[in-house]
């Protein structure tokens, strides 16, 4: 299969044929996907040197002239080290661009925690007016990058990833998909941890919401999912864990419900190996979420076949 | 937004003083005790191409004030050109008040970019600079006021390094130098830019006709700065 980002420069390089107001903007990481996009719109397609803080204002600068700026680079320097720029250039001076990042919390385990960014999203949460989209898997990733290119003057965050699940869902672009029905839960799947969260919820009478696109959130999705569930609700995250349980607790603020956040520990691993090393050391393999998820809705009477 | 029956009168140079007493309460604040005042003043009589009426027009030149801090003379010069009714004056920094102690490009008509903190306005030029080039507009000019000790600011030196060998020829950068920055280099403000292809000029930031004349120098193919030398912020 191919990852998610093996589909970005293809996908935009045709909406840059398509779209004259559609420019990329990058720093040296990822160029090589966009070389025949360079030579044929040389004024839209921008590499600015391994210059993060320039990316962001430079993306604005276009925004502001009329353009809609397509930015991509690892999340770690997307949106951690420019977080000003994300903040001020894009926010405050009321630009908008869409952000494409690669690299997720641990798509590169060897490389070490300079190239993980698990609080991503917590990051621009802090933000208003952010659409995030989490794909799952590349043909997601490439419905949800022709949504954000769409979206008007909007801000939105892509965040790709090379964990995926085995099968693309539709996606609309704001909704939740009720993947399975149950009545003692609602577990929440965002992005590529769907397919260890069916897994780990096998025979478990909960139903299993999948998520690819976390802000703004879909509370009505999660209310009508808990009306029939109950209000016992699991978030699994790809990034750090309870980025979304404000959003969970706001939705459901006017019933007793229980929130588990389930996601990437705060504290640094500090190791490197194997993407399924990491995702076993941070509880998101399906034998630790069966536990985890089990032990909050109750598994008395289910077997586990994990 | 509307513009008041007070723009039907003219404004000139040497109205400023009292436009910027309107903000900060003192009928004889000076010219001198803001930096930045002759080269706004040049820069919008003579130098840019955009009035009121064209504030929405896509070949307008922009001017992007990114050194946000004490605005009033930029304020003032907005007011006498009809950019921001004088009315507005003297309700400076208050709640209900669109003119903050930092300028706000959502809320004040003609101001290009939002600013306060330090480094943001120039990054932010070389992409309008690049975006009217993708769109074919090669005629507007893009201005940037930075001041010296801005200019520590890593965010600039991407920009600066940046837009030399990119050759943004319709990119000008104005720098205002009150001798304000830490661990500077003396002399080297010019020598910083030239050293990534850029055009420069350094003048006294007091003197309107070398502004004029240093501003309006030809630079084929290259960004352009002029430094702008005035007297020192301590004095």
């Amino acid at each position: 299969m191919d990852t998610m980002r093996d589909r970005f420069a293809p996908v935009v390089s045709q909406l840059l044929d398509e779209n004259p107001r559609l420019a990329v903007v990058l720093a040296e990481i990822g160029k090589d996907g966009f070389r025949e996009a360079m030579r044929r719109h040389s004024d839209r397609v921008l590499n600015v040197g391994i210059r993060e803080q320039l990316l962001i204002g430079a993306a604005a600068g276009l925004a502001l002239t009329g353009l809609r700026p397509v930015v991509h680079t690892f999340a770690s320097f997307l949106v951690e080290r420019p977080f000003e720029q994300v903040k001020l250039d894009l926010g405050h001076q009321g630009a908008g661009a869409v952000l494409v990042s690669a690299a997720a919390s641990f798509d590169w385990p060897a490389g070490g925690f300079t190239h993980m960014a698990p609080g991503d999203v917590a990051l621009l949460d802090t933000l208003d007016g952010w659409t995030v989209h989490v794909p799952g898997h590349p043909d997601e990733a490439e419905t949800l990058l022709r949504h954000a290119v769409a979206a008007g003057d909007d801000k939105v965050y892509v965040r790709l990833s090379v964990q995926a699940n085995q099968q693309g869902r539709m996606t609309d672009g704001a909704h939740f998909v009720t993947v399975r029905t149950g009545r003692r839960g609602v577990v929440a799947a965002v992005g590529p941890v769907l397919d260890a969260v069916l897994a780990a919820t096998e025979g478990l009478d909960v139903t299993v919401l999948y998520a690819t696109t976390v802000r703004p959130f879909d509370a009505a999705g999660l209310r009508r999912a808990t009306a029939m569930a109950g209000t016992d609700v699991v978030l699994v995250e790809p990034y750090l864990a309870g980025t979304s349980a404000t959003a969970v607790s706001t939705a459901l603020s006017d019933v007793p419900h229980r929130v588990l956040g389930l996601g990437v520990s705060r504290r640094e691993l500090r190791r490197y190996g194997t993407i399924e090393e990491h995702q076993a050391a941070h509880g998101l393999d399906a034998r630790s979420l069966r536990e985890r998820i089990g032990g909050f809705v109750g598994t008395d009477r289910v077997p586990v076949r994990v | 937004m509307t513009i008041t029956s007070d723009n039907s009168r003219t404004y000139g140079y040497e109205d400023l003083p009292r436009l910027m007493g309107l903000m900060t309460g003192d009928e004889k604040h000076g010219p001198a005790a803001t930096s930045t005042l002759d080269v706004l003043w040049v820069l919008y009589d003579r130098v840019l191409r955009v009035t009121p009426e064209r504030r929405q027009d896509p070949s307008r030149d922009r001017f992007l004030l990114s050194k946000g801090h004490g605005p009033m003379a930029y304020y003032a010069v907005l007011a006498a050109k009809g950019f921001v009714p004088v009315e507005w004056l003297p309700g400076f920094g208050s709640y209900d008040s669109p003119l903050g102690h930092h300028p706000d490009r959502v809320r004040v008509p003609g101001a290009e970019i939002g600013s306060g903190s330090l480094g943001h306005g120039l990054p932010i030029a070389v992409g309008s600079a690049l975006g009217l080039r993708a769109q074919g507009l090669h005629d507007p000019a893009i201005w940037v006021l930075i001041g010296d000790a801005e200019l520590d600011e890593g965010s600039n030196h991407e920009a600066i390094a940046f837009a030399g060998p990119a050759g943004l020829e319709r990119l000008h950068t104005v720098v205002v130098d009150n001798s304000s920055a830490s661990h500077a280099l003396p002399g080297g403000i010019a020598a910083r830019f030239e050293a990534a292809g850029w055009s420069a000029v350094t003048v006294d930031g007091r003197d309107q006709e070398a502004l004029y004349a240093a501003c309006t120098a030809p630079h084929p193919g290259r960004p352009h700065v002029v430094v702008a030398r005035v007297e020192p912020k301590s004095t």
